[in-house]
């Protein structure tokens, strides 16, 4: 036992919990939380109403004259308020449901979107000296060689949830919702997988650390405009990066099942799709799991083709990463710097979901086959043109 | 530690192995499936073989299985699990079974005994970078990470080239053949 014991390397265990506890429940949570709490408000602002503004702390439930809006803001506590609806509503099974995958369900949507943050660099690395370790920690929680592979096996994994919600409620809508997405997911997977393949021909790497460190000495690869991004090579290589940077997106859209592609819960055609049948905490599952995905997905995105946590001008600034030897306030910076984006880019997400109408089912098919597909695959061929062209 | 994941997973693997022959709910059987593949995956990952470890989650269990089970949901479940046991498959399937474990036996057994032992032989990745002529993989090497993507890239491109080719031909006719086959065929007056 004692032996057992001491194979373990300590601080990398205590580290590696202390990020899984800090990047899953005290920012991705939250963060999910927020999201639906900046959905409706932007939502709002697009359709002009007002949207939820009143939750405050309920301090008037205690005889106080005012409930306390936070920072001025109004409806800060809504998400809270949400949380605790749901899991205060009746938890109701119907009874022609096969119970075992009825509940398994929720569960194998929500695992897989908070698995694939693993390998997501969030930030740079944090000099902890002043706790005493010697190395800098890096932020990221598994540093695998083949990050973007890792995110896109388990996100594939989180169809299971929906197909199986689908199949095990026994019911018409559901059902049809289940089968539309899982025909949905597998075409748009070809394309998603396909639209990176450019970015990793042009880093030469498959790990997300490296991309990012890349990124932040040279430019990113949609803002190459620092370092080695000053070349006409990478001007060149700016076309197919953009093409494929719209091939991700669009895919991502229709990975995560957000509108315009959300055939699997289109409430016009199939009451609420695949989770008609579910209530309270379970339901509310299967919308963190959705708003999880969104998270993960504009994690990638950032990381690969908008520099992950590198500060835009790094270099000119005096504020770029030197490996083992970065500040801890200029470690803070680039985690911050991190959710900075990615919370730009749910806001982009938002506005996309609240301005445009939703695909039929057999157009979204068409467009993933015969159209996506073939860009990102003549991508492939462009770039390794451009590359052999410039003699890489 | 390791020892003990191995096993882990192993149990993983022959447990929902089994379990896809003896569930009688076909859902159950192609779950079981999928699962026995991540538990495949797991023993690849302790064995450093990351990209094939993925791979096998990103292809089988993500792909394949979710093709499968889109089938299955399609059929009569109700039908499906009220069927007795049948003789005929049971006896052929052992049979299958019992023949492929003579051949692995017969396989193995013409190996003799190693020479050295594995914790002997230690891996010296920085050792291993002076025979490639790839500077991505000589610089992988030597910081002391094993590139196992780019090994398998560079074997699978580069010496079975070929190969490949010959696959991704028969894969096309395969294609080209259900879509012939799919086709209806026009009325003819």
């Amino acid at each position: 036992m004692a032996s057992l014991l001491a194979s373990f390397d300590t601080v990398l265990l205590i580290t590696s919990v202390v990020k899984i506890i800090f990047l899953t429940f005290l920012v991705i949570m939250p963060m999910v939380a927020y999201s639906v709490y900046a959905e409706r408000r932007f939502s709002a602002v697009i359709q002009d109403r007002v949207g939820p503004n009143r939750v405050g702390i309920p301090l008037t439930l205690f005889g106080l004259k005012k409930d306390i809006q936070i920072l001025g803001i109004g409806g800060l506590v809504q998400p809270l308020a949400d949380g605790l609806k749901f899991f205060l509503k009746e938890d109701f099974t119907p009874r022609t449901v096969n119970a075992f995958y009825f509940w398994l369900a929720p569960c194998l949507t929500i695992v897989p979107a908070l698995m694939t943050c693993a390998v997501l660099p969030f930030g740079s690395e944090l000099d902890l000296s002043i706790l005493g370790l010697a190395q800098p920690v890096k932020a990221v929680i598994a540093d695998l060689n083949v990050g973007p592979l890792f995110v896109f096996a388990i996100a594939s994994l989180g169809v299971y949830g929906i197909v199986i919600a689908g199949w095990s409620s026994n019911s018409k809508y559901p059902f049809l919702g289940g089968v539309r997405s899982s025909a949905q997911m597998i075409s748009y997977e070809l394309s998603l997988g396909l639209s990176i393949v450019p970015v990793l021909m042009i880093f030469g790497e498959l790990n997300l650390s490296k991309m990012s460190v890349f990124q932040d000495a040279h430019g990113w690869l949609l803002l190459p405009l620092w370092g080695d991004g000053l070349s006409l090579e990478r001007w060149v290589l700016l076309v197919p990066v953009v093409v494929s940077f719209c091939v991700f997106v669009v895919a991502m859209f229709a990975e995560t099942n957000r509108l315009p592609f959300d055939m699997a819960e289109c409430e016009t055609e199939l009451v609420a799709g695949y989770h008609t049948e579910y209530s309270s905490m379970k339901f509310a599952l299967f919308f963190m799991g959705e708003y999880a995905a969104m998270i993960i997905g504009s994690g990638m995105a950032v990381t690969m083709f908008l520099g992950g946590w590198s500060i835009p001008f790094a270099p000119l600034l005096g504020l770029d990463y030197k490996p083992g030897d970065t500040p801890l306030w200029l470690g803070l910076l680039h985690i911050a710097m991190f959710f900075a984006k990615i919370v730009f880019f749910i806001l982009f997400f938002i506005l996309i979901r609240w301005s445009l109408p939703r695909f039929r089912f057999d157009q979204l098919m068409k467009l993933g086959w015969l159209f996506m597909f073939e860009v990102a695959l003549a991508n492939v061929v462009l770039t390794a043109v451009i590359l052999i062209a410039f003699n890489r | 530690m390791p020892s003990l994941l191995f096993y882990l997973f192993a149990l993983i693997t022959l447990g929902f192995g089994l379990m896809v022959v003896l569930a009688r709910n076909p859902v159950t059987s192609a779950l079981s499936l999928a699962m026995s593949f991540v538990g495949l995956a797991a023993l690849f990952l302790s064995l450093d073989a990351y990209f094939i470890g993925i791979i096998q989650i990103l292809v089988y269990a993500g792909a394949v299985m979710v093709l499968f089970l889109f089938i299955i949901m399609l059929l009569d479940i109700k039908s499906e699990e009220g069927k007795s046991f049948n003789l005929k498959a049971i006896v052929g399937g052992v049979v299958l079974a019992a023949v492929l474990a003579v051949q692995i036996a017969a396989v193995a057994s013409s190996y003799g005994p190693g020479r050295t032992n594995l914790a002997e032989a230690r891996l010296d990745l920085p050792a291993a970078a002076e025979y490639t002529k790839l500077p991505t993989i000589a610089n992988d090497l030597r910081a002391g990470t094993l590139p196992d993507a780019k090994l398998v890239g560079q074997s699978l491109f580069q010496r079975y080239g070929f190969h490949l080719q010959v696959i991704g031909l028969l894969l096309l006719v395969g294609t080209v053949g259900v879509v012939v086959l799919s086709k209806r065929e026009k009325e003819v007056n």
